[in-house]
């Protein structure tokens, strides 16, 4: 890596059919560091997970996303992942027909480009050695994608994805949302062991909770579609402790939902 | 009533092939006859497709092809499709010739006819004429009529009692030609105990205005075991019209494995006709639609056994503005009790303008058995899409994976090795 990681939105607007739902995004993010970003429900965070993945049911009508000096949003999604971007997403496709391994020999290769295709013995080694970090069955390998996994398994196999593409920036969207918390610190565990300054995180959640396991460096509050508060790791734990409306509060938000009209 | 059928050929020119390839009396009658009712059939009655605009009758049946010497010496299309080093129990047509043939020294030890209907004809004709046109009636609608007038090649494969093949015994046919024709008679008789796996594979040549019209006659004895694999690549100049029926006796099993990835017209029915007690019938059958191809697929199981059970499964992809009809049809008869019959057809659609439609029919006239139907129809995810790219992956082959993986439950069940890689092998080319 010849430059640090560099991940910059700035004033992102995106809506859903009609409805604008991120209202001037602003966050920037280098390699070796961590962004967690809460907020209540419906204030926007998951979209901005999907808008910046390329999901086709958002548009983007004003702002940038830059990656490592390219231009995000201007990708294709396959290009986005391509260019190093990663989202463990909170509603993972039921791909029938699929397995496991085919589907993520696929992705790897695809990344690796054509003539310099992982070899099948190697594959093989690095993915067994990655489903035992996370404590997955060996059976996963050989099951349809996604297919009849519970919540957990599901989300064990985003970041067995995550382990095996190596992206630079990786953005977890309530990867906690449904895990008891024996897999909650399994999940912990495989991010822990991608941390490195080659690589940024972003991790969208609710609770605290997973950030007991993954220290962020930056927590940032959402409301509104934007972001309206960022501190350190102290801030993630006071709102654990006290909850959002002192934020409310201290902004004067009635509704921090984007359906508000503010 | 008589229905005004322009032809471009006539009873001569049928006396006259029938004579140059020597073959017996009874069957040139039954081809006059077949010529006659073709005349005076209706084209059979198809649910939700009129093939009344479809080229049936715009052909020359009898043209001819030069033998091949060895293996190597087929067209390219033939060869793509077999492996030429090392070419054991294979038959070959082109239009209206035998042009190759290999019949392993075992398998004439053992007693098996493999060869092909003119030979046949020729050579075996009394046990060919009990069987010929027995399970498919030559006058059941204007194109068995027709196919019956101009049969021009086929195969016979006979297998005596207590006789096994293990290895698959293959037939290629080719079609080529402007306004060529390719009827193939396939008829299988196997005798009680004896096994055999059966792969056929269609494909075309150059040419314009084509036609195939083919009938697979299966006779299954007690106990005996019978594979027919099917795999069709006929280009979109092509309009495909099969019939197969199976007869299956006690304790008899009958499986089809049809790939229909023709790239145009195609009318394909597959009847099983459980006769006996405890036999049984199973059907996998996978369809890709491109282009404004129009397909009418249906399998069908007759129950009349006791104890007989069916099992079929269909699932079709449709793109561009393909349009395909997917029948599947269980009659469970009066006395074949404890019979269980099921059925699942299901139907992919990726384009906007492509459209599927899956119709399950259970026909029950006896209190005492078991059936069931599945059916589902349903659009490509965008979501599924979305998924498969975000990890890096193409559009295209996200939709590759998709397709493969919407067909692969099927494929993946086919038992023999060979025939699943010819299956996958067509599968790919269709898919570009």
């Amino acid at each position: 890596m010849t430059a640090v990681p560099h991940l910059q939105i700035k004033n992102l607007r995106a809506k859903i059919e009609d409805k604008e739902i991120l209202k001037g995004m602003n966050l920037e993010i280098k390699g070796g560091e961590v962004h967690a970003i809460m907020g209540p429900n419906g204030t926007g965070k998951s979209t901005l997970a999907s808008t910046l993945m390329g999901h086709p049911k958002y548009e983007v009508t004003e702002g940038e996303a830059i990656i490592n000096g390219e231009n995000l949003l201007e990708m294709e999604v396959d290009e986005r992942a391509r260019a190093g971007l990663f989202l463990a997403m909170q509603y993972p496709s039921e791909i029938s027909g699929v397995t496991n391994s085919d589907f993520l020999r696929s992705a790897i290769n695809a990344r690796r480009g054509e003539g310099n295709e992982i070899s099948l013995m190697k594959f093989i080694r690095e993915m067994d050695k990655k489903m035992s970090v996370l404590e997955m069955d060996e059976s996963f390998s050989h099951r349809y994608l996604n297919e009849g996994f519970s919540g957990g398994e599901k989300k064990r196999n985003e970041i067995l994805q995550m382990m095996l593409l190596e992206p630079t920036f990786c953005i977890l969207d309530e990867i906690d949302s449904g895990l008891d918390i024996d897999a909650l610190k399994v999940v912990a565990n495989g991010v822990n062991e991608m941390r490195s300054a080659d690589r940024g995180f972003l991790i969208i959640t609710h609770y605290q909770r997973l950030l007991n396991y993954v220290k962020p460096d930056f927590v940032h509050v959402m409301m509104l579609g934007r972001i309206v508060k960022s501190g350190g790791p102290e801030l993630a734990e006071r709102l654990e402790a006290e909850g959002y409306d002192w934020i409310k509060e201290e902004l004067g938000i009635e509704d921090e939902t984007v359906n508000a009209n503010v | 009533m008589s229905v005004d059928v322009q032809l471009r050929f006539d009873s001569e020119a049928i006396t006259e092939f029938s004579k140059a390839n020597q073959e017996p009396a009874w069957f040139l009658e039954k081809r006059l006859a077949g010529l006659k009712a073709a005349g005076e059939l209706q084209l059979p009655a198809l649910e939700k497709t009129k093939i009344d605009k479809w080229n049936t009758t715009e052909f020359e049946p009898f043209l001819t092809a030069a033998k091949a010497a060895a293996a190597s010496e087929l067209s390219d299309v033939v060869k793509a499709q077999i492996d030429v080093d090392s070419v054991k129990n294979l038959v070959v047509q082109k239009n209206a010739s035998a042009v190759f043939a290999a019949v392993s020294d075992e398998l004439k030890s053992k007693g098996v006819i493999f060869a092909s209907l003119a030979e046949a004809l020729v050579e075996h004709s009394d046990l060919v004429q009990k069987y010929l046109l027995n399970a498919v009636a030559f006058d059941e609608h204007r194109l068995t009529a027709l196919h019956t007038a101009t049969v021009n090649g086929g195969v016979f494969l006979y297998l005596p009692k207590n006789v096994e093949v293990e290895v698959p015994l293959q037939v290629v046919f080719e079609v080529a030609g402007d306004h060529a024709l390719l009827a193939p008679h396939v008829l299988i008789v196997a005798e009680a105990n004896s096994k055999v796996i059966y792969v056929d594979t269609f494909v075309s040549g150059e040419g314009t205005n084509m036609v195939a019209n083919s009938v697979v006659e299966v006779y299954v004895g007690a106990g005996a075991s019978v594979q027919v694999a099917s795999v069709r690549s006929l280009s979109a100049d092509v309009h495909d019209y099969s019939f197969r029926r199976a007869t299956v006796d006690r304790d008899g099993k009958m499986e089809w494995i049809l790939g229909e990835m023709n790239g145009g017209n195609t009318v394909a029915n597959n009847t099983t006709i459980l006769q006996g007690t405890g036999s049984t019938a199973k059907t996998k059958s996978i369809s890709v639609g491109t282009g404004s191809q129009r397909q009418n697929l249906t399998s069908q199981v007759q129950h009349i056994g006791t104890l007989s059970e069916s099992d079929m499964v269909s699932k079709a992809v449709m793109t561009g503005e393909a349009v395909t009809i997917l029948n599947g049809i269980t009659k469970i008869e009066k006395g074949a009790t404890k019979a269980n019959g099921v059925q699942a057809e299901s139907i992919l659609m990726l384009s906007e303008k492509s459209r599927g439609d899956a119709n399950p029919v259970l026909l029950i006239d006896e209190d005492d058995v078991k059936a069931g139907h599945a059916a589902s129809v349903g659009r490509f995810s965008e979501e599924s899409l979305y998924y498969l790219m975000s990890r890096g992956i193409t559009r295209q082959n996200a939709e590759r994976l998709i397709i493969l993986g919407f067909l692969d439950p099927v494929v993946a069940q086919i038992p023999v090795g060979e025939v699943q890689s010819r299956l996958r092998q067509a599968l790919e080319r269709k898919l570009g």
